[in-house]
């Protein structure tokens, strides 16, 4: 049995894993927001089941990233955006996040990807011109978050795909929500 | 009084499902792990097993009250007089407990690579919901795998 090490670095928990092969990963995302276009055919409703199916992953994927990666608990909240932007980018999608932009209270913030595996050969048609194409990586954030009690609210501030010059997606953390104790005193 | 504790105690479980989930070792013999334990919690046990969790939970959560400094965790180990129950609970509130003989090393090692396990074979199984009771074939599997190949690191023998 391996003994007990401490926090493995972004690049030790990126080769650890199993990868996939980085085309496949896009085109089946590709092909999935296509059907989701096709199926619900308002852009809008697209965006929001991105964020949903990202919310259903962001609490599964959590538990995964605190075993494989062996960090402590986060003190504050700028902790916790170091560690998605170094560690847990880096753990599944292989690029990491840069933090950006912090607001004067320490809970809203920025993070930057340069690079975006999921919207490699992507090009937004004119009909498309709504649609949040990597919307599930806000759905995933907010989810996995929400399971070590911090609530959030994420949004899009810059997207390549309709001409900026990088994705910027905005994190404020709204709420921290400790487990509550499981009997009411009046009982 | 009895049937509102064990209202309780059921609205206690429905709740705490959530949270627990039991692993039983009960090393027998000359250090083998009994797999008819493992294999127990999935069968017509279940409403034991999830009594068990949901008392443990609410055991867990209450410590964190009343220890006297702040900061307290919850339990991670409870010895008895002939067995021991370790716990570990992630960061995301899920806890995992073994019960198993007394003076067992490297359980909480142990704990931790079934808790590798659970976010790969479970929480990895679209088909798993989440909170519910763990009925996955590969989980229980590589489970089962992972104490026969370290029952020599975890027993000594």
């Amino acid at each position: 049995m391996p003994p007990l090490t401490g926090p493995k670095s972004g690049d030790a928990l990126f080769a650890s894993v199993d990868r996939v092969n980085a085309e496949l990963f896009t085109l089946t995302y590709g092909a999935m927001v296509r059907q989701l276009l096709t199926d619900l055919e308002e852009v809008e409703e697209v965006n929001k089941q991105l964020d949903q199916m990202g919310y259903n992953i962001g609490t599964r994927l959590v538990d995964e990233f605190l075993a494989k990666s062996n960090v402590s608990r986060c003190v504050d909240f700028k902790e916790t955006a170091d560690v998605i932007a170094k560690l847990g980018f880096k753990m599944f999608l292989g690029v990491t996040a840069t933090v950006t932009n912090w607001d004067a209270e320490g809970t809203s913030c920025s993070f930057v990807l340069e690079d975006n595996p999921l919207v490699d050969f992507v090009e937004l048609p004119d009909i498309c011109q709504g649609l949040q194409y990597c919307n599930v990586l806000s759905g995933v954030i907010r989810g996995a978050l929400e399971m070590v009690s911090m609530k959030t609210e994420v949004t899009w501030v810059r997207d390549m795909l309709r001409g900026d010059d990088a994705y910027e997606m905005r994190v404020k953390l709204t709420k921290q929500v400790p487990e509550e104790y499981p009997y009411k005193d009046d009982d | 009084m009895r049937r509102k504790q064990q209202a309780a105690a059921r609205e206690g479980g429905d709740w705490c499902r959530r949270r627990a989930r039991r692993l039983e070792l009960k090393p027998r013999g000359v250090g083998e792990i009994d797999r008819g334990a493992i294999m127990a919690q999935q069968g017509g046990d279940t409403n034991d097993s999830l009594r068990l969790a949901s008392l443990w939970h609410s055991m867990h959560a209450i410590s964190q009250q009343l220890s006297p400094t702040p900061g307290c965790e919850g339990i991670d180990l409870l010895q008895a007089h002939n067995f021991d129950l370790h716990c570990f609970q992630s960061l995301t509130g899920t806890k995992f407990f073994a019960v198993c003989e007394t003076g067992a090393q490297n359980i909480e090692v142990l704990l931790k690579v079934i808790y590798e396990l659970y976010t790969d074979f479970v929480l990895k199984n679209p088909f798993y919901e989440m909170e519910m009771p763990i009925r996955c074939e590969l989980f229980d599997l590589n489970l089962v795998q992972v104490l026969q190949k370290d029952r020599v690191a975890l027993l000594g023998r």
